[in-house]
């Protein structure tokens, strides 16, 4: 196999610009496409609901996107965020209810002890998988099937699928069902989410170490990186920002339900990573782009239901849209030579 | 197919013309003549990056050309494919190998072309087959063990035999000895005489001039994707073809190191590794001189300096480093000292390949403040320095964002290089420094091992390349199974006293 991967060109700036219209022209070619032939078609899209509803999809899927992304730039995988968005859920509603029991009106304490136990729950999740893969050498696709079935399990047994009411009014209607400027909260989450990794894998000693242990890890190794740190890092990342997500959508929805992300959102983190850019093979992939693929991927669907498609036939476009835009990488890799 | 071979019996094998190859932007082949006849030994020699690898990659069938005629064996050829171009007689080697790794040396040699009968595989067959052919290659090798057990000198032999398994009427070598011990490179030269006997012609690359002498026939020099010339062998000096190739005069492959050996930096006292691959070593290293390890593959000299850096677990022993103790060694605490590992496997152990040489060269210093404080990156700070490191260096094109994986061997060896010029660093290891880098590269290597050790560092090189350790070296240390056999200095570091303990009692007398 030869070893040729991104491209090689003469001046940083342009090289830099090249790269973002390289990897993103195909992309958004295709939302703005998908954008205007909606439009043309049903003005319903453009309603300011099915705006907002978009946007507040958007910025769920791309949370956990960039969690994944970055476990996948590490060499990982990551098939717990679906149980993690579901027990994050069911864990922050509880808490609230017990905590509203114990400090009646005092909203403050019981906000923020039901965010941190969501978080908890994230943290917990993701220190679990970065052990067993850093430290105990499991592939992370066994392990995250292993903590997905378990995390999963764990929040069927707390809420007995039932979903848990009790969470202070100002949780839900002052911030879960809020607008800012007319945005829904969770754009502002998302963008601030986005920013941040972004910041993380550029700027950041922990982003650049992630990219080099995706890269060839023996050489980080050689380098004196130290592997299992990071590796950690990257599976707690990707839980916590699972679990922020499960807290975004009880505010929203105002009930804790562990029926929340699963294996759909699971399978559409680890697609929107894939269609942005992100290689499995490891070292290669940026969180803006992930985004965008993000949003692509919640206006197709939003596409395919006004359109009245069969739900059941939905599944196959994202399936087959993810491995084109494989293809199309790997087409494109093919074309470079080493110099 | 083989009905017109007889008329044209003075038509060459092999027959190149105008070939040239077009990668996005860049021109790597341009209107390439090559002819090789049966039962030729014919050199490919170019440095790095003058277009040999795709070259040979045309003839092998991996892409095809974008222009020129192809003709083999009196016919005109289109549409190669890998596949085809075996099913036709040419047996590509390449450096990297093509070797399954969870596979049996055996089943890979048949990987494609399995002896089956009505799809089921018939073992035995295969089994004896492959004896067989290891036997008439004298290569020592299991059939039955699997790839990724075996040393790099075995897989390039597992790689060997697969490419003879065939039938094959031209043999591509891609630097065949690079990993191969003199005693492995003497049966790879007769097994190519026998070759050549047999009519097969074959295509040599390699970087060594001692085995341009010995093997050539002629030698074409390819300089930026060109043509230089084809010269005969036998009427060309060395010093002609070195200046072909660069285009410039080069005198003296080793510059001469003045070695002001001052106080010790390493010292190792009884080292034993857990794996048995190093025992009861002493030795030491001081400040201002080279200190070479030669000895054969697998004899433990990869493995001492690996130790020493922290990347084989060691169970006995005492390493100090400028003195002081250093228990448990890890890569990470190694730097903080200031000693420096260069692996001998760049692809596998030195570079991630997807990341931009910046990225690649600031890797081992990011825990300096000067390149990041309280874990954010001084972006600025890193572009300036290691833009200034690899001018120094002399990379070209001088673009630090270029992707290691897009780079030539030279120039990944001076990304591994730039790495040690990002800290204050007291203590290099070098471990087979020149291993698949061109002329040109070896020697801005050796210049700048030279301009480290007047700067006063201590400098280890391993190296199974004799030739180099003997001359970069001050002190030579040989390694034999595990155990330091032999310290050489001044008059008795020479090529008879390192083969003489290589080789102690069992062999000697085989090799003389």
């Amino acid at each position: 196999m030869s070893a040729t991967l991104t491209a090689s060109r003469p001046h940083s700036a342009i090289a830099l610009g090249r790269s973002i219209v390289g990897r993103v022209s195909f992309l958004p070619t295709l939302l703005v496409a998908l954008v205007a032939g909606m439009s043309a078609i049903d003005p319903q899209f453009y309603g300011i609901i099915n705006i907002l509803n978009i946007l507040r999809n958007a910025s769920f899927l791309a949370i956990v996107a960039c969690g994944q992304a970055l476990v996948i730039i590490a060499g990982g995988f990551d098939l717990s965020v679906g149980a993690v968005v579901a027990l994050a859920s069911v864990v922050t509603a509880k808490a609230m209810a017990a905590a509203s029991g114990n400090f009646p009106g005092n909203n403050a304490v019981i906000i923020a002890s039901g965010v941190a136990a969501g978080l908890g729950c994230g943290v917990a999740v993701g220190l679990v998988n970065g052990f067993c893969v850093a430290k105990l050498k499991v592939s992370g696709f066994v392990v995250t099937l292993g903590t997905m079935s378990a995390t999963a399990g764990v929040g069927l047994m707390i809420t007995s699928g039932i979903p848990v009411y009790g969470m202070p009014e100002i949780f839900v209607k002052g911030f879960g069902r809020a607008q800012v400027f007319g945005l829904p909260t969770a754009v502002y989450v998302a963008l601030a989410v986005v920013l941040v990794m972004m910041f993380a894998q550029r700027r950041t000693l922990f982003g650049r170490y992630v990219y080099a242990i995706g890269g060839n890890v023996d050489a980080a190794v050689v380098s004196g990186v130290s592997i299992q740190r990071h590796i950690v890092g990257t599976y707690v990342v990707s839980s916590v920002l699972a679990a922020l997500t499960g807290i975004l959508l009880t505010a929203q929805v105002g009930s804790g339900q562990a029926s929340f992300g699963g294996d759909r959102m699971m399978l559409q983190s680890i697609a929107a990573a894939v269609i942005g850019g992100v290689s499995l093979r490891g070292g290669v992939g940026r969180v803006e782009i992930v985004t965008i693929s993000a949003l692509f991927l919640i206006i197709l669907g939003n596409a395919l239901n006004l359109l009245h498609i069969d739900s059941r036939l939905q599944p196959v476009f994202l399936g087959v849209i993810m491995v084109a835009a494989v293809a199309l990488d790997e087409l494109s890799r093919r074309r470079k030579s080493r110099v | 197919m083989d009905t017109s071979t007889d008329p044209k019996r003075t038509e060459p094998l092999l027959q190149l013309r105008g070939i040239s190859k077009r990668f996005t932007g860049v021109r790597a082949l341009d209107e390439v003549d090559l002819d090789v006849r049966a039962g030729e030994l014919h050199v490919l020699f170019g440095e790095n990056g003058a277009g040999k690898s795709t070259l040979i990659n045309v003839i092998a069938g991996t892409f095809p050309p974008n222009e020129g005629t192809f003709r083999f064996g009196g016919e005109e050829i289109r549409h190669l494919t890998p596949q085809r171009a075996r099913a036709i007689g040419i047996s590509p080697v390449f450096q990297e190998f093509s070797l399954v790794p969870s596979l049996t040396v055996e089943e890979n040699l048949f990987l494609g072309r399995e002896i089956s009968s009505k799809g089921v595989l018939r073992a035995r067959e295969m089994r004896k087959r492959a004896q067989a052919l290891i036997g008439e290659l004298g290569f020592d090798l299991n059939p039955s063990q699997r790839v990724d057990d075996l040393s790099r000198a075995h897989q390039q032999m597992a790689e060997i035999a697969k490419a003879l398994l065939g039938r094959a009427r031209l043999l591509i070598l891609d630097e065949p000895t690079a990993s191969l011990t003199e005693r492995e490179t003497g049966r790879l030269f007769e097994l190519i005489a026998r070759l050549k006997s047999q009519n097969v012609g074959i295509i040599y690359v390699s970087h060594r001039m001692r085995e341009i002498r010995a093997l050539a026939d002629r030698v074409t020099v390819l300089r930026d994707g060109r043509h230089i010339r084809t010269l005969d062998a036998a009427t060309s000096t060395d010093s002609e073809l070195v200046e072909l190739m660069t285009g410039r005069k080069i005198d003296l492959l080793f510059p001469t190191i003045p070695h002001k050996a001052t106080e010790v930096m390493v010292d190792v006292e009884n080292l034993t590794l857990v794996d048995g691959s190093v025992r009861d070593v002493n030795f030491y290293a001081r400040a201002g001189e080279i200190t070479g390890i030669a000895g054969l593959v697998g004899c433990g000299k990869s493995e001492l300096i690996r130790a020493i850096y922290g990347l084989e677990p060691v169970t006995a022993g005492i390493v100090r480093i400028d003195g002081t103790p250093y228990d448990f060694p890890t890569p990470r605490h190694s730097l903080k000292r200031g000693v420096a590992y260069f692996p001998a496997n760049r692809v596998a152990e030195g570079l991630a390949l997807s990341r931009p040489i910046r990225e690649n060269v600031s890797m081992t210093v990011l825990d300096l403040p000067s390149f990041a404080r309280f874990g954010i990156l001084r972006q600025g700070a890193e572009r300036v320095r290691i833009t200034a490191i690899m001018e120094q260096l002399q990379l070209r094109p001088l673009n630090i964002e270029r992707a290691a994986g897009a780079l030539s061997g030279g120039n990944r060896q001076k990304v591994m290089l730039g790495r040690a010029l990002t800290r204050d660093l007291t203590v290099f290891l070098f471990d087979e420094p020149s291993v698949g880098i061109d002329v040109g590269a070896k020697l801005e290597v050796y210049e700048f091992m030279k301009r480290l050790v007047e700067a006063g560092a201590a400098v280890i090189v391993v190296s199974s390349e004799l030739p180099e350790v003997l001359a970069l070296s001050n002190r030579l240390y040989v390694m034999h199974n595990g155990r330091i056999a032999a310290e050489l200095e001044g008059a008795e570091k020479t090529e008879q006293n390192v083969l003489a303990s290589f080789f102690k009692s069992d062999i000697a007398a085989e090799v003389a």
